[in-house]
């Protein structure tokens, strides 16, 4: 009951409430809101931007046990302010959600976490750059170069832990037009960038035993006070590795007359990275699968023509519900077609 | 056939209406009081209930630190950040004049979710909920009493107890001042690979709480409502019996009619059984009503006695259970057959051909009050070994109920064994007196209600009376001060006492101050003293090492009251937990509070709990300067009106608590009262038909009808005057259980007992009156008889 | 309808005592249909126990009492109670009326409990019995020959076989009692049931077609 009301709480913030987290908050209140043309600075913008209505560091991992078993890990925490700001006590208006997700090829865990920010329980520092809440951390472990080249990672839910050390193996990438992404027809637009190059390696902790892992991870920052479109409805959002080591990310808005919002993000192997705005990727639903009570498209056909892209993902897990006080999709997909490789789906919005 | 034989039976009751109103009233009363006060325990027990879940604290266990101070915040971060499921509260209690609110104040966020009642369920707003001011959540009652000051909005919902709020705890940091939790709730679902939790913190740990608490401390209370509701049930099934007996009586002749013309014996019984079934439903359904009535009536009372004397918060309102009042109806149903029993068994043993004559119904034969009387004294003899031997609340009440039935079955043999004293000096006085020993028998249940009811009234008067002299004596040496004080807060507070400290007229001034904690495991407050004659001069201690104040002022001695030294069973010299440990030096009565309390010195109570700092304090001043004093401290220092109290008011305030204390008791005491009355009415018009036999052959013989319902009248104030004088000493027996045991044990506090015999008077008389009242209505019948119905006597004599 | 070779009641070799007191020692007794039959004797004679033996009130000591060839003896309560209330009208010295119940409930009650409640005829008869103003009145409102009627009224009603009366006239002065009597033989004739009834006036006991004797707890053939 009290979670049903954390999350209208942190819905509020988005008036089309389908929508989810994706909701970005309205322009009013004193909040801050994005701007085109932004100038990151690092490490601070590493760091938490509590002048902004919502915020978060998102992680997935894809991974494999020595045996060659596949796995999914994801690691989030949602930033929310009530108001645009801060204090060290009680009274601080910023809350904090943290979510934690294992998939693996039969078994789908999952893990949440609330505190405010102020008391010390949860929050974020630039530097050194640390995100937490409770015993879930995410902490820069390298002193020189970008604070994200070097991370340890770590979660614990009712039923599974992990513990994990990722490693940049290239640069931050901005999606958008350099790090201002777009989220609507209507102009509403969030700051957007990530850090898609992770290798990683650690343990996962589960009920049959603790099995140790390898693999990559993709790490997106985004932060907004602007709600979604009243008619979006949710979204789905693709990280994909290719097998030549290019990269790409792609997106789309739903909404309720049933057309999409499309934007997608072409990463070479390099870091050199190409935006593409509304309507370049096309995204079909192949599989429904009745998932927690609902039915959900589990399977997906991406084509992007402009670049030769027409791929059919599959899910490591149709299952892969994350159960928390607000639900959604999140796990780990391999696709094949015109090329192959691995990756990670976000639904949200399926009721 | 069955329909027949139950339409002629019932026919009976359309031409004795008023024999019927009386077995229905009786059945109703006998109902409606012991309902109603099962009612209100209830309601009692399932606030206890809901006070103890609320947070989920009944099933939650909890963390908090050894002394039940605040723990450090960071205690709780290194714990979350250790990745253990706690969540703080900030409770405390927010006062201001006689307002007072307890506040809890919790994280939502990690609460786990045994602790989210239904009070923060449905359409609360969050934000607001969050964000200073804050929203603040309780009862409706609790919202129409006086507040504190300086709330922030109230969200009124259901399920938060009375005098207490839930808010965020960001908001009750604020108002508490205290931003370090007050305790952590465990979730009982921890993560996966932890260490327990007991082996990551110096915290202790405390299971989850339940009623427990609250409900040993108000059992006593509740054994004694009950203990009164189940005399008042007996007491209304002593006018059942009657009203039974005589109806089974008056239709001996029409049952034997109906046999005789072909009614199976079987089909008799079904009847009579069916009948009575159906009037003790609808006299159940009324005496339920009734008793819903009574219990609601009482209940602001009850909640009133709860909350003064044990602090414990009940609803001034009565829901209605259906449950309830169906298991009411089943205890009439019972009490009904068990009152019936007897004269059904009559009817069923009652042989076809017997002369269709009247009997006196509840003839004992001799053999039967020898029974009694043996009973009797078996039952005074337990009564006796309780009262010496005996220990346990338990033990006090089994030892009350066989001194109240062993009198009540000895009644019958002393009062035929004081008639036999009797020489009278002529013929008609003897036949008076023979008559009524004869009537000894029959009247005999309704005077043993009397009797019940008296000695019940006399024995909780004189403890009441004992309690209130004792009481208003110890108020007079206790509340010595002439002016009591408190400051807005804490830090003025200080600053007050230390202006005032210096003004001429002022004699001394002594801050009241306390800290909570727990000593023998159980919750107790432990207040600090300055040296000063109003202490050591006036307070009255039951008993005391050698100059204990002495001890007191240098630290190295604790007052302990009279509640924790009973209930531990301590001695003087015995060293209580405070600080390092201090030997006990003396020993003070301390009423009307159910927990431990200690006295030290200040500065040992500053030193042992350094957050203590007083918010109120007494002024010794000329009694003349008060007014003027606490004009002063209104104006000059700006404090509100009800934060300068004098001696006078403190006392009229706590004598208030007293009253309200022994409310329900009184009330329930003069209802039982009635209901005996009554059941004395009863009885007598049961007898005036049977007796007319008796009466004819008197009157025949010359004796006036007038003459004759004088002797009548006369002869019922006499046995009320004779039960009367024996409910004196049983009353005053009561009396003594009840203060030297029953007080003891459930109250923890002995009381030195007082007579008041105006009272009895007064009782004296109110019981002629019953019995008067009782007596009017056959006697008036008897003066007005009509001649040709004692000569039908002689008529219908074969 | 009736066997006319076997009696109505047959009371075969009754003893009855009570205690060590013998009342009734080897009284045998036939009754027919449709006859009526006086028995008289001295006060303690044993007659109105022979009665109330006849009616299965009570159990012989040894004997049997048959009424239509069925021993009433080997019946429980509730058989000798069917029988009483189906077969038999009882009428009283002391009426026996129910005081609570008002005069037409009193003179139905018998019928309606056996089931046999005729309307008109129970109309007919308190007519006869001159109780059709009376209905509403209370045994309390009736003289001692009003109630006795309404006894008779109550016995007839159901249409016995047999009536069984008790010094019906006992209680009522002479005059009153002739007229009640007459009454009760015209009703008994008229339903065609049998008549046994206990007297001690010889006078009475002349008007019924056989009278029988008992004393000292035998039957002396007049």
């Amino acid at each position: 009951m009290m979670m049903r009301l954390i999350f209208a709480l942190l819905m509020m913030l988005s008036q089309a409430n389908a929508q989810g987290f994706a909701g970005l908050g309205t322009a009013a209140d004193g909040f801050a809101v994005p701007e085109r043309n932004p100038a990151f600075t690092f490490p601070d913008d590493h760091g938490p931007h509590p002048a902004y209505r919502i915020e978060w560091w998102y992680l997935t991992a894809t991974l494999e046990g020595a045996d060659g078993r596949d796995y999914g890990v994801q690691w989030t925490l949602f930033r929310s302010a009530l108001a645009p700001e801060t204090s060290r006590d009680w009274t601080a208006p910023q809350l904090f959600m943290g979510h934690a997700g294992v998939t693996t090829p039969d078994a789908h865990f999952s893990a949440e976490r609330l505190a405010r920010g102020g008391i010390g329980q949860a929050g974020v520092t630039a530097h050194p750059f640390m995100a937490r809440i409770d015993d879930w951390q995410m902490i820069s472990t390298t002193t020189d170069g970008d604070a994200y080249d070097a991370l340890h990672l770590t979660a614990r839910g009712a039923d599974f832990a992990y513990d994990l050390a990722l490693s940049a193996e290239g640069p931050l990438i901005f999606h958008g037009e350099s790090g201002y992404s777009v989220k609507s027809a209507e102009g509403q637009a969030s700051y957007y960038y990530s850090q898609p190059f992770y290798s990683v390696a650690g343990t996962l902790d589960l009920p049959e035993g603790r099995v140790a892992v390898t693999g990559t991870a993709w790490l997106d920052r985004e932060w907004s006070s602007q709600p979604l479109s009243a008619n979006q409805r949710g979204w789905d959002w693709f990280s994909l590795q290719f097998e030549d080591g290019s990269r790409m990310m792609a997106f789309g808005l739903r909404d309720t007359a049933g057309d999409w919002f499309t934007s997608a993000t072409w990463i070479a192997p390099d870091g050199t990275t190409e935006s593409y705005g509304d309507g370049y990727v096309t995204l079909t639903p192949r599989t429904w699968t009745e998932v927690a009570g609902r039915e959900v498209p589990t399977a997906w056909r991406l084509s992007f023509p402009e670049r030769g892209i027409e791929i059919e993902t599959i899910p490591l897990n149709p299952q892969a519900w994350m159960n928390t006080s607000f639900a959604y999709w999140e796990g780990p997909i391999t696709f094949t077609g015109s090329h192959t490789g691995r990756g990670y789906l976000e639904m949200t919005g399926y009721e | 056939m069955l329909y027949t034989a139950i339409s002629t039976l019932f026919s009976h009751w359309h031409r004795r209406p008023g024999q019927l109103a009386m077995l229905m009233l009786g059945l109703a009363l006998a109902t409606a009081l012991w309902s109603g006060v099962q009612a209100i325990n209830a309601e009692a027990r399932g606030a206890y209930d809901r006070a103890a879940a609320t947070l989920g604290q009944d099933q939650l266990a909890r963390l908090e630190t050894p002394d039940g101070r605040p723990l450090p915040l960071t205690d709780y971060i290194a714990l979350r950040r250790a990745g253990y499921l706690v969540s703080p509260v900030v409770s405390g209690e927010l006062r201001d004049g006689e307002a007072r609110l307890r506040l809890l104040g919790i994280d939502p966020l990690t609460a786990p979710a045994a602790a989210q009642g239904p009070a923060l369920d449905g359409d609360l707003d969050l934000a607001r909920f969050f964000t200073a001011p804050g929203l603040i959540l309780m009862s409706d009652e609790t919202a129409e009493r006086p507040l504190p000051d300086g709330l922030p909005d109230i969200a009124l919902t259901d399920g938060v107890p009375p005098g207490a709020a839930i808010t965020d705890i960001s908001t009750a940091a604020h108002l508490l001042g205290q931003s370090d939790p007050s305790y952590l709730l465990i979730d009982p679902n921890q993560p996966f690979g932890l260490a327990p939790l007991a082996e990551a913190t110096d915290l202790v740990l405390r299971p989850p709480e339940t009623a427990n608490d609250i409900a040993r401390l108000t059992d006593s209370f509740h054994l004694n409502l009950t203990a009164f509701g189940l005399l008042s049930f007996a007491v209304g099934l002593f006018i059942v019996h009657a009203a039974i007996g005589l109806a089974f009586e008056q239709r001996r002749a029409t049952v034997r009619t109906l046999r005789a013309l072909g009614t199976p014996l079987r089909s008799v019984l079904t009847a009579l059984s069916l009948e009575l079934t159906a009037i003790a439903l609808v006299s159940g359904a009324v005496g339920v009503m009734l008793g819903y009535v009574i219990a609601a009536s009482l209940m602001p009372g009850v909640a009133g006695t709860l909350r003064g004397l044990y602090g414990a918060e009940v609803e001034g309102v009565l829901r209605f259970d259906p449950l309830w009042a169906a298991s009411a109806l089943a205890i009439t149903l019972l009490g009904a057959s068990i009152a019936a029993i007897q004269a059904l068994i009559g009817t069923a043993r009652m042989p076809l051909l017997a002369p269709a004559m009247p009997r006196a119904w509840a003839q004992a034969s001799g053999r039967i009050m020898r029974l009694q009387a043996l009973a009797a004294l078996g039952l005074m003899c337990i009564a006796a070994g309780l009262a010496l031997f005996g220990s346990g609340l338990i033990a006090a009440f089994v030892c009350l109920a066989a001194l109240l039935i062993g009198s009540a079955l000895a009644l019958p043999a002393l009062f035929t064994g004081f008639l036999g004293l009797i020489r009278p000096r002529n013929a008609f006085a003897e036949w008076v007196v023979a008559d009524t020993r004869q009537q000894v028998p029959g009247l005999s249940l309704a005077l043993m209600a009397l009797l019940l009811a008296l000695a019940a009234n006399i024995g909780v008067s004189t403890m009441v009376g004992s309690f209130r002299h004792t009481f208003t004596g110890w108020l007079d040496q206790r509340i010595s001060s002439e002016l009591y004080v408190t400051g807005r807060s804490v830090d003025d507070t200080s600053t007050l006492m230390a202006t005032l400290e210096n003004e001429p007229e002022v004699d001394a001034i002594l801050p009241i101050i306390s800290a909570e904690t727990r000593l023998y495991g159980l919750p107790a407050d432990v207040f600090g003293i300055v040296d000063h004659p109003t202490y050591s001069a006036a307070w009255p201690l039951l008993s005391a090492v050698d100059n204990p104040w002495a001890q007191i002022a240098n630290g190295t001695g604790v007052l302990v009251n009279e509640q924790l030294y009973r209930r531990e069973g301590l001695a003087l010299g015995d060293i209580v937990a405070i600080g390092s440990g201090l030997p006990i030096v003396g020993v003070y009565s301390d009423y009307g509070n159910p927990n431990g309390q200690a006295i030290v010195s200040l500065n040992r109570l500053t030193d042992t709990f350094p957050n203590a700092r007083p918010i109120r304090f007494a002024i010794r001043i000329n009694p003349a300067d008060v007014p003027a004093m606490a004009t002063r401290l209104r104006e000059e220092f700006g404090l509100p009106p009800d934060n300068v109290i004098n001696q006078v008011e403190v006392k009229r305030f706590s004598l208030q608590v007293f009253e309200q204390t022994f409310l329900v008791t009184g009330a329930l005491n003069v209802l039982t009262l009635g209901v005996a009355a009554l059941a004395l009415l009863t009885s007598l018009l049961t007898l005036a038909n049977l007796r007319l036999p008796q009466l004819a052959p008197v009157w025949a013989i010359g004796t006036s009808r007038n003459r004759l319902a004088w002797v009548e009248m006369g002869r019922s104030l006499a046995l009320a005057a004779l039960t009367f004088a024996l409910a004196l000493p049983v009353g005053l027996a009561l009396a003594w259980v009840l203060l030297a045991l029953v007080n003891v044990e459930a109250f923890g506090w002995r009381l030195p007992m007082r007579l008041f015999p105006t009272d009895w008077l007064m009782l004296f008389a109110l019981a002629l009156i019953a019995a008067t009242l009782a007596a009017l209505g056959p006697t008036l019948r008897l003066a007005r008889i009509a001649p040709a119905r004692l000569a039908q006597v002689f008529a219908q004599e074969r | 309808m009736i066997d006319s070779d076997l009696p109505l009641l047959n009371l075969r070799d009754i003893c009855k005592s009570y205690g060590s007191t013998p009342v009734l020692n080897g009284v045998s007794l036939a009754l027919n249909g449709g006859q009526t039959l006086a028995l008289t004797g001295e006060s303690g004679s044993g007659k109105s126990t022979l009665l109330h033996l006849a009616a299965g009130l009570d159990q012989p000591s040894d004997g049997s009492v048959h009424l239509d060839g069925e021993d009433i003896g080997r019946l429980d309560d509730a058989g000798r109670a069917q029988i009483r209330r189906d077969r038999i009208g009882l009428i009283f010295q002391q009426f026996n009326l129910v005081p609570s119940l008002n005069v037409a409930a009193n003179v139905a009650l018998q019928a309606q409990m056996a089931n046999r409640f005729d309307a008109a005829f129970t109309a007919e008869i308190s007519d006869r019995l001159g109780l059709s103003d009376l209905g509403a009145r209370y045994p309390e409102q009736l003289s001692g020959g009003q109630q006795q009627r309404v006894a008779i009224a109550r016995a007839l009603a159901p249409r016995p076989e047999l009536i069984l009366a008790d010094e019906p006239t006992g209680n009522l002065d002479e005059e009153t009692g002739d007229i009640v009597l007459t009454l009760l033989l015209e009703l008994v004739a008229e339903t065609g049931a049998a008549l046994m009834m206990v007297t001690h006036s010889p006078r009475l006991a002349q008007r019924l077609s056989r009278e029988v004797h008992l004393s000292r707890g035998q039957l002396a053939v007049q």
